[in-house]
């Protein structure tokens, strides 16, 4: 067991490092010149423009051979230094992305959890109700098949502008300052609403259906079919079939943390909720090296140690996965 | 008499109709008879086999009775039949290699299993194991994972687990098919050692495989298309075959202890017709080389000497 978690690790620390590399190499091959940009929006007086360009280059380390650069980016990493934001006048990137972090987590971690549990609960349901099964197929399939902007847009227009129940844009109201009081609160919850509620729905939707075809297969498979020729009641079939299926449902989670942060970006985009997603669209607009680096670094992380996470349930769950490990150190 | 089935029609739901799987059979098993049956692949032989146990959702019960020891088998009623599985007919399966949930360690799953049928598995343990014992599988499987046990393992563990509450009726379909030679005599070895021991009384061994049934089979059983063909003992069967198709089944068989299959059987020209819609009259009509006008009618399963029926003009 040990064994097989440390060739795991290592196996995701290469990929880190990997990933890093190529994080820190696309910036530097994209078009456009940060420190220009910067400059070209400060209006300065053009005989400043020289003097102001080596002195941020200086800031930014940008004046150093490519290969120190790359060994400065390391060493810094590894202080937990992200560099500066050229956008947000120099701000620190690891600040920048903590203070966004909040946002992110608490609209992703709930919805993907609440999403996967309750849409999993729902098409086990649904497998073996025709009633519920007739009404879960068809909203499941369209949940799923919508494009998550539409549905985002439409959740938006009809609770935030028709009925308008909850505001449609921020994270709290821009007329607030953040502080621990309840008006406070209460104004991160109301913003909070309609970005996690569309989450959940395209979510709940596809784990939904996929619960449900899984659990028709397993108990078409032979192993319940057996156990129903042995007269087995129908209660212990379907906790058989219901474990089996929830394993391809483990590793869809793990598959999903990934394209979940692009979800996570739409909803942050449509919603003007001021997490990761709608950072990053700033630095991609802006030009902003070290914020884009910093931000898919953590994105890297993020789902690295999601996986990790994953992997591990997955070994507590599925005894074939230890058996696998058994084989191998011997 | 240990099981009478009369006129039994099970058929296959399609969206193109009905496939006329198991169209009017009628035979008795004797007390303590191991009954062969053989027949071209696809002629309906899991299908009787499963209707017996278990009609699922594919399939529709048309006709016929099964009484056991005298009762009658609630065959059609999925629920009221859950009593009579396991514990009076048991079946191992054509799929034993893959009947064993993956996820569970053996002895749980049979632990499970004996508990929701309200047998306690601490009071089966020790019977397990001498089981166990007698097929060569010693009690430290209980403790395995089915990924962990060879495929004729995993065939002598479901062996032992359909006949552990002493069913009165076993049906082996197909159980020597994926093995290899040596272990397809042990195998048959150990149901006739089962019936020995009074683990089951009757069983209905469906199988390709000539020599299993020389083996271990007392009547042979032979069907055509959806219908019997001919009943008797094994060597009446194996000698003295009354009916046409029989005749051609058992010729083109290669030497005992050679396997037969489909490609073997294609030595009969033509062949079988549609279950869908079948023909009037004798199913074998268009391959017999012996058919005539009366033909076009159905010929009945009569028995024409004692333990020995046969379906077809020429005979009766
Ligand atoms: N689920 C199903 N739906 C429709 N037709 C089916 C189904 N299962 C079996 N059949 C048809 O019923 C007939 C009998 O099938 P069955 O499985 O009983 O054959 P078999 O004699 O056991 O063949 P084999 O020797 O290959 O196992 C076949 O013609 C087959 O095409
Ligand atoms: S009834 Fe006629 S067709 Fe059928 S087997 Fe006998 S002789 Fe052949
Ligand atoms: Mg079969």
């Amino acid at each position: 067991m040990r064994r097989y978690f440390g060739r795991k690790l290592s196996i995701y620390l290469l990929t880190f490092f990997v990933a890093a590399t190529i994080d820190w190499l696309i910036p530097r091959f994209m078009p456009g010149n940060p420190v220009q940009t910067l400059l070209s929006r400060s209006a300065l007086p053009p005989e400043a423009v020289p003097a102001m360009t080596a002195y941020y280059n200086n800031l930014f380390g940008l004046d150093q051979p490519f290969i120190q650069q790359y060994v400065n980016f390391w060493a810094a990493l590894l202080h937990g230094d992200l560099g500066r934001s050229v956008y947000l006048s120099g701000a620190p990137v690891a600040k920048v992305i903590m203070d966004a972090v909040p946002y992110t987590l608490a609209l992703l971690v709930p919805a993907i959890l609440l999403s996967w549990w309750a849409g999993n609960k729902f098409g086990a349901l649904a497998a073996r109700r025709a009633l519920l099964d007739n009404a879960v197929l068809p909203i499941g399939y369209i949940l799923t098949a919508t494009p998550y902007m539409w549905l985002a847009i439409v959740v938006a227009w009809v609770f935030g502008i028709v009925l308008g129940i909850f505001p449609i844009s921020g994270g709290y109201s821009y007329a607030l300052e953040p502080s621990l009081t309840w008006t406070f609160i209460g104004s991160l919850l109301a913003h909070w609403v309609m970005p996690f509620a569309s989450l959940f729905l395209v979510m709940f939707g596809g784990w939904a259906i996929g619960m449900r075809n899984m659990i028709i297969y397993e108990l078409d498979a032979d192993y319940s079919r057996y156990l129903k020729a042995l007269g087995a009641p129908s209660g212990l079939i379907r906790r058989y079939a219901f474990r089996n299926a929830m394993l391809p449902q483990i590793t869809g989670l793990a598959l999903q943390l990934g394209v979940i942060v692009a979800g996570a970006l739409v909803t942050e985009i449509v919603f003007s909720y001021p997490g990761i997603g709608k950072l990053l669209l700033a630095a991609v607009q802006n030009e902003d090296y070290f914020l884009l680096q910093g931000i898919f670094l953590f994105v890297i992380g993020g789902v690295l140690v999601a996986n990790f996470l994953v992997d591990i349930a997955y070994v507590l769950v599925d005894p074939r996965t230890r058996l696998g490990m058994r084989g191998e150190s011997a | 008499m240990t099981l009478q089935v009369t006129d039994l029609r099970v058929y296959y739901r399609t969206l193109a109709g009905d496939v006329r799987a198991l169209d009017g059979v009628t035979f008795d098993l004797a007390d303590g008879e191991i009954m062969g049956l053989a027949g071209e692949s696809g002629c309906g032989k899991s299908t009787l086999g499963n209707s017996l146990v278990r009609i699922d959702g594919r399939m529709k019960y048309v006709a016929g009775t099964v009484r056991l020891d005298g009762l009658e088998l609630p065959i059609a009623d999925m629920d009221r039949m859950d009593e009579f599985r396991f514990k009076d007919i048991s079946i191992i399966p054509q799929y034993a290699m893959s009947a064993l949930n993956p996820t569970r360690k053996i002895g749980r799953m049979v632990a499970d299993l004996l508990e929701s049928r309200g047998v306690r598995f601490g009071e089966m343990r020790t019977e397990l194991e001498r089981r166990l014992l007698l097929v060569g599988l010693t009690e430290a499987v209980l403790d395995r994972y089915p990924i962990e046990l060879s495929g004729g393992m995993k065939q002598r563990m479901v062996m032992v687990l359909s006949t552990l509450l002493n069913p009165s009726l076993l049906i082996a379909d197909e159980i020597t098919s994926a093995l290899d030679v040596t272990s397809q005599r042990a195998v048959a070895e150990t149901l006739v050692e089962f019936r020995a021991r009074g683990f089951v009384k009757g069983m209905i061994v469906i199988t390709h495989d000539v020599s299993i049934l020389y083996q271990v089979a007392d009547t042979l059983t032979i069907m055509y298309a959806g219908k019997l063909a001919e009943k008797a003992p094994t060597s009446v069967i194996m000698q003295k075959a009354l009916h046409p198709y029989t005749d051609l089944l058992i010729s083109s068989l290669p030497e005992v202890g050679v396997r037969f299959d489909e490609r073997r059987l294609s030595g009969i020209p033509g062949t079988p017709p549609s279950l869908l819609n079948p023909p009037p009259g004798c199913r074998f009509r268009d391959r017999c080389p012996l058919a005539f006008e009366k033909c076009a009618e159905e010929p009945p399963f009569v028995e024409v000497a004692p333990d020995h029926s046969v379906a077809c003009w020429k005979v009766a």
